[in-house]
């Protein structure tokens, strides 16, 4: 009996160390964050909002991201189907060396690109010389945000088709399906979720990207300004106001795309169960 | 022919698949039976057009196939882990193969509402594959294997995933299907007796060759080759030498057969169910055996008994036999064979052994 009560202590001690961390950890310095952006109410919130330079940073932040989701999205399910189903010489390279992203600094990245993209750099030298500019411009703002996004999709989707196999793309050939609706009416729906979950994370990973930004972007107010570094800039500057707002909105973006995220797979997970 | 295959040949590492031909006729049910690594799901997957052969032709329905792409071969190929289409329901997944064809939807409905009657799964159509049982899944893959009417069905081990009740009914269904539906149907198989319960024609593989094809029957009683003899069944192998010397109830040969060539490199195969118990000698040939084990197996009885030279042998009798004899360990006991094979070993073609006249069959 004296054992039982303990470890009922336990437990829910336990759970009130993990439950206190987390709240302490996450839960209060969002609240905190929401509090102190609404604390002169609604409407200044909104118009710190609605500040041309918020507005452009917002713009800028969202077209980096559609680019960079579609492509990575694209180029995260080949590699993927690559890694699973090929086989050739440096397979293990490559797989290790997906992952580069996650352990390499943003700002190392963004450094890297400079390197190669720069005025003065590799490629970026011919590139400018053409009149392309990519690096202090829109197009290596692109390539940073995709480079620091690059394994969400591999990552989540390998898994998923690796447990999926080949067989029913199989059956599906023998049933008279060509490659090209095999993949889209089988694989691709039986991937859905791991891809769904890989894309989710790019979004939100996007949507927040900073240090890679600061070194590509060059951040000149109004034409490389995104939303984080716009966030940066009015924190130093004198209306933190306009960066308790921007960062709201942008922390508010995420979660619902998680949480909505995880509602859809509920739903559909109960339908099928696999 | 519905399915003919010739010189097929496919080499992947150290396994391979050597020179293999045969041909299916219209409507049967023909086994490709062998242990694994014999290439029978290869030769299988060659057929269905998911892997390429070294080579060799493949013709389906009098048609050259060899070239032809997987989804224009019209063959109906079942996996022995069913392969559903898991995010779909059970009539999505039968209706696959009809939208393909782009059929019109009243003709689909139609066609899978008449498959899942067949597979006895009519109730089941809004289920998905999760929520069905192994041989339940398994016959929502026949249905869907069958919809699109292939000329062909081919079938990997389709029972191996199953447990063996499910297995045994499953089997006996299958063979009642085919006599209903005559879908000309090749499935493969390691399990003898499943080949022996199924099909009309069996076809034996052994390291990728073809060991021999014929009937069920056939093949029994007529096996062509020592690994026949021992995959289709329990069998005793005895040196001939040893036999030839052993005591008889009368004082002549044990086997009253001639071996021209034979010598010592011919070796004696005997079913356990071949052979007869006798308390006293009767004038028919026989040899003396000491009873060393009995072991009860229901209906069968089996006697492990060891020969005055030592070699063992094994016997299987009915219950009322072994009872009738009042069989005991330790007995001493004469044992007739009734029907047995002689293969002789020749060194040269091939080092294999080849059957040799005066089989003996009383």
């Amino acid at each position: 009996m004296g054992n039982d009560r303990a470890s009922a202590w336990g437990r829910r001690l336990l759970v009130g160390l993990v439950v206190g961390w987390f709240a302490a950890l996450i839960l209060v310095p969002t609240l905190a964050l929401a509090r102190t952006a609404l604390a002169g109410g609604f409407r200044p919130f909104w118009d710190a909002l609605m500040s041309a330079d918020a507005r452009r940073a917002f713009g800028l932040t969202l077209s980096i991201t559609a680019v960079a989701t579609v492509v990575n999205t694209l180029f995260g399910l080949a590699f993927a189907l690559v890694l699973v189903r090929q086989k050739f010489w440096g397979r293990a390279i490559a797989d290790g060396l997906v992952d580069l992203p996650f352990a390499v600094s943003p700002i190392i990245a963004g450094l890297m690109l400079v390197i190669v993209y720069g005025p003065n750099g590799w490629l970026g030298r011919h590139l400018e010389a053409a009149g392309f500019k990519v690096v202090y411009s829109w197009p290596g703002m692109v390539l940073a945000t995709m480079f620091v996004t690059i394994p969400f999709v591999v990552r989540e989707v390998v898994p998923v088709l690796r447990e999926f196999g080949i067989d029913q793309e199989e059956v599906a050939r023998t049933l008279g399906a060509g490659r090209w609706r095999t993949f889209w009416r089988v694989t691709l729906p039986s991937i859905r979720w791991g891809l769904a979950y890989g894309v989710t994370l790019t979004v939100a990973r996007s949507l927040g990207e900073f240090g890679a930004l600061l070194v590509v972007s060059g951040n000149i107010l109004g034409r490389t300004q995104t939303a984080t570094l716009y966030i940066h800039d009015t924190i130093e500057g004198f209306h933190p106001e306009g960066a308790y707002a921007a960062s709201v909105a942008l922390a508010g973006i995420s979660f619902v795309l998680l949480i909505g995220m995880e509602l859809v797979r509920k739903r559909v997970e109960a339908h099928e169960k696999h | 022919m519905a399915i003919a295959v010739r010189n097929l040949t496919k080499r992947l590492g150290n396994f391979a698949v050597e020179d293999v031909s045969f041909e299916v006729p219209e409507g049967q049910l023909v086994a490709l039976l062998g242990p694994s690594g014999s290439g029978k799901s290869t030769i299988l997957r060659i057929i269905a057009g998911l892997e390429k052969a070294d080579s060799g032709e493949v013709e389906l329905t009098g048609e050259d196939a060899t070239y032809m792409p997987v989804q224009r071969r019209g063959v109906g190929f079942v996996f022995q882990h069913y392969a559903l289409f898991r995010h779909m329901t059970i009539r999505q997944n039968v209706a696959f193969g009809l939208e393909v064809q782009r059929l019109p939807k009243a003709e689909i409905k139609r066609r899978v509402d008449e498959l899942l009657n067949l597979v006895q799964l009519s109730g089941y159509s809004e289920r998905y594959p999760s929520q069905l049982s192994g041989g339940q899944r398994q016959r929502v893959a026949l249905a869907r294997a069958l919809a699109p009417r292939p000329k062909v069905l081919l079938l990997d081990e389709p029972f191996g995933a199953l447990d063996s009740r499910v297995r045994d009914e499953l089997r006996s269904w299958l063979r009642k299907l085919h006599d209903e539906v005559h879908v000309t149907s090749l499935f493969v198989t390691h399990d003898q007796q499943e080949a022996f319960e199924v099909s009309d024609q069996i076809v034996v593989l052994n390291r990728g060759k073809i060991e021999q094809m014929g009937p069920p029957q056939e093949l029994y009683e007529r096996p062509a080759s020592p690994f026949v003899t021992e995959f289709l069944g329990a069998v005793n192998v005895l040196p001939l030498d040893s036999i030839l010397s052993m005591d008889t109830m009368q004082d002549e040969a044990p086997l009253p057969v001639d071996f021209p060539t034979a010598g010592g490199r011919a070796r004696v195969y005997v079913r356990p169910h071949d052979m007869e118990l006798t308390r006293q000698s009767d004038g028919r040939t026989g040899w003396f055996a000491h009873v060393r084990r009995l072991t009860h197996l229901g209906g069968t009885v089996r006697v492990e008994l060891k020969l005055l030279d030592g070699t063992d042998l094994l016997v299987q009798l009915t219950r009322e036999r072994s009872r009738e004899l009042e069989l005991a360990e330790g007995d001493d006991i004469y044992v007739v064979p009734r029907n047995w094979k002689v293969f002789e070993e020749r060194p040269r073609p091939e080092d294999r052994m080849q059957p040799i006249e005066g089989d003996y069959v009383i």
